[in-house]
């Protein structure tokens, strides 16, 4: 069979997915991002049958299939399980984070689960797994995950 | 139990850019290389599965821009959105339902057509996780970070499979990145995101398989050599990323599992022959292979380095080339199933492993592996 495109570009149509979209963030996490907005305050789930506290705090036990009925209020000083750092700008990192990026998994202490965020005030090259971090807050907090602007090593 | 058995399959060659073709062009060259590798027609076909991610395809109800090129008119047809692997779970099963004999179980995916760091970061929980800006690659990275610390597996180690499975792609004229590299190579690759090189980590993909899965009243009806499904299972771990263990996939060990006790496997290590895995990243290997009972805990780099991996070793493991030598999302599964089918059956060509009685194929869905799938496929019923 002779080549269709032979001597012609391909027809590429450009084009774009960009539908505004609002999450309704339910009473779970406004609670959870209120108390840290106006307060600096990060609240975790408990799960009574399981005694396990969830961070990000949610309604459901993910083990055990019960309702998770407990508040509990959590250091702000946690364990780093497990970190990378970005060396190239990929698309999803948000337009004021500078290159390089350091996501951590950290454990905060009271929490059995872990949260993502971002390791700042250190070189990339110092940090390790099982290092010790603490919060930092964002002075101008909106209530969304970046009203804690990152963790930093604990002197 | 009623048995099913895969008796064709049929992939496009994976590319980094298919720009001359639709998503249909792709699924009509898959599905009739699968027909005729079955020795079938689109009316031995009873019912049809797509397998698709409306988020890749950049349209919602993706299924339906492939459905008439998959011969699925006036047929049931029904789409699964993951892996491949869970598309032939459902395909299997409607196989199984007695509605249908024979069912057509196709993936597609084009990643060339979009921006994989957007798509991947959708894939985190939008109200606590997603603002944060990781993807696919920046989540495995982390998932590397953890496993090559309990494990204290090796930069090298990981290179090694990179070196290992785009050498496999050189005899395997459907892949997109066969080549002859170093250690030396890999390691001296740009550093991506800490510790993945750019050589560790799978390419940007556009791909289409198809397979045909059959009831065992008909599997033998056509002019294929049936391939048995022995043994599956899907198991799905937590949600949210910081629940697991990241360095574990206590989900794999439980799908592995229960697939080999469903094929009668008493002692996975001596009696699966070959391994087609999901080796988005190069340490995924050394890890699925490790949870999934094949060699012991944080024993794989090691057992790597001996060549007990390699085409003609121990326990080949993605003689193909695996996913790191050409990943079309979605479709992987197809192709990794697709892989062992032909492996099994002796018509592996260049890639071919010796004593190909009993083979494992793996998917997954999600971050690190929220979600795995396994099969189990063998020579005889
Ligand atoms: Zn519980």
């Amino acid at each position: 069979m002779s080549d269709p495109f032979k001597g012609i570009e391909p027809m590429v149509y450009q084009s774009k997915i960009n539908v505004p979209y609002s999450w309704w963030a339910g009473d779970t996490a406004s609670k959870f991002y209120i108390t840290l907005r106006d307060e600096k305050i990060i609240l975790g789930t408990k799960c009574e049958t399981c005694n396990k506290v969830f961070l990000p705090p949610r309604k459901v036990c993910p083990s055990c299939f019960t309702e998770n009925r407990e508040w509990v209020t959590l250091a702000d000083e946690g364990t780093v399980l497990s970190f990378t750092v970005a060396r190239r700008r990929f698309a999803a990192i948000p337009n004021n984070k500078k290159v390089p990026v350091i996501w951590g998994l950290i454990k905060l202490d009271g929490a059995d689960t872990a949260m993502l965020h971002y390791l700042d005030e250190i070189k990339p090259e110092n940090v390790t797994i099982g290092m010790r971090v603490k919060a930092v807050f964002s002075e101008v907090r909106q209530g969304t995950i970046r009203d804690i602007s990152h963790f930093k090593p604990v002197q | 139990m009623d048995r099913t058995a895969v008796i064709g399959v049929g992939m496009t060659k994976i590319e980094k850019n298919k720009v001359r073709e639709t998503f249909a062009d792709m699924m009509w060259e898959a599905v009739n290389k699968a027909l005729d590798d079955a020795g079938m027609t689109i009316d031995d076909i009873d019912n049809v599965v797509t397998t698709s991610s409306d988020f890749w395809d950049g349209r919602t109800i993706s299924c339906m821009a492939v459905g008439d090129a998959s011969g699925a008119a006036h047929k049931n047809v029904s789409c699964v959105e993951g892996d491949g692997a869970y598309g032939a779970f459902y395909g299997m099963t409607r196989s199984l339902s007695g509605s249908y004999k024979t069912t057509l179980v196709t993936g597609h995916s084009k990643g060339s057509q979009s921006v994989s760091s957007l798509i991947t970061n959708s894939a985190f929980d939008p109200i606590y996780e997603r603002g944060l800006g990781m993807d696919m690659i920046t989540a495995c990275a982390m998932q590397a970070s953890s496993y090559m610390h309990r494990t204290k597996a090796t930069p090298e180690q990981l290179a090694m499979v990179s070196v290992k499975n785009h050498g496999n792609a050189l005899k395997n004229p459907l892949a997109q990145l066969p080549m002859k590299i170093t250690v030396r190579d890999v390691l001296e690759s740009e550093m991506i995101a800490d510790p993945l090189h750019k050589l560790d980590c799978s390419p940007i993909s556009d791909g289409c398989a198809a397979v045909i899965i059959a009831h065992e009243s008909v599997a033998a009806k056509f002019k294929q050599k049936p391939v048995w499904i022995k043994g599956v299972s899907i198991c799905a771990d937590s949600f949210f990323f910081g629940d697991r263990d990241l360095s574990r996939a206590r989900s794999l060990t439980e799908a592995a599992r229960k697939a080999y006790a469903m094929a009668g496997i008493k002692d996975p290590k001596k009696e699966i022959d070959f391994v087609e895995l999901y080796d988005a990243f190069t340490y995924q290997e050394l890890m699925w292979l490790e949870e999934m009972g094949l060699v012991d805990d944080a024993m794989a780099g090691k057992l790597l380095e001996k060549g007990e991996f390699d085409m003609d070793g121990r326990l080949p493991v993605n003689a193909s080339g695996g996913l790191l030598s050409g990943h079309p999302v979605i479709a992987a599964g197809l192709y990794s199933m697709a892989a062992v089918v032909r492996q099994i059956r002796g018509d592996a060509g260049g890639f071919q492993v010796k004593n190909a009685k009993t083979g494992l194929v793996h998917g997954l869905n999600g971050l690190g592996g929220q979600s795995h799938c396994v099969f189990i496929l063998d020579k005889d019923k």
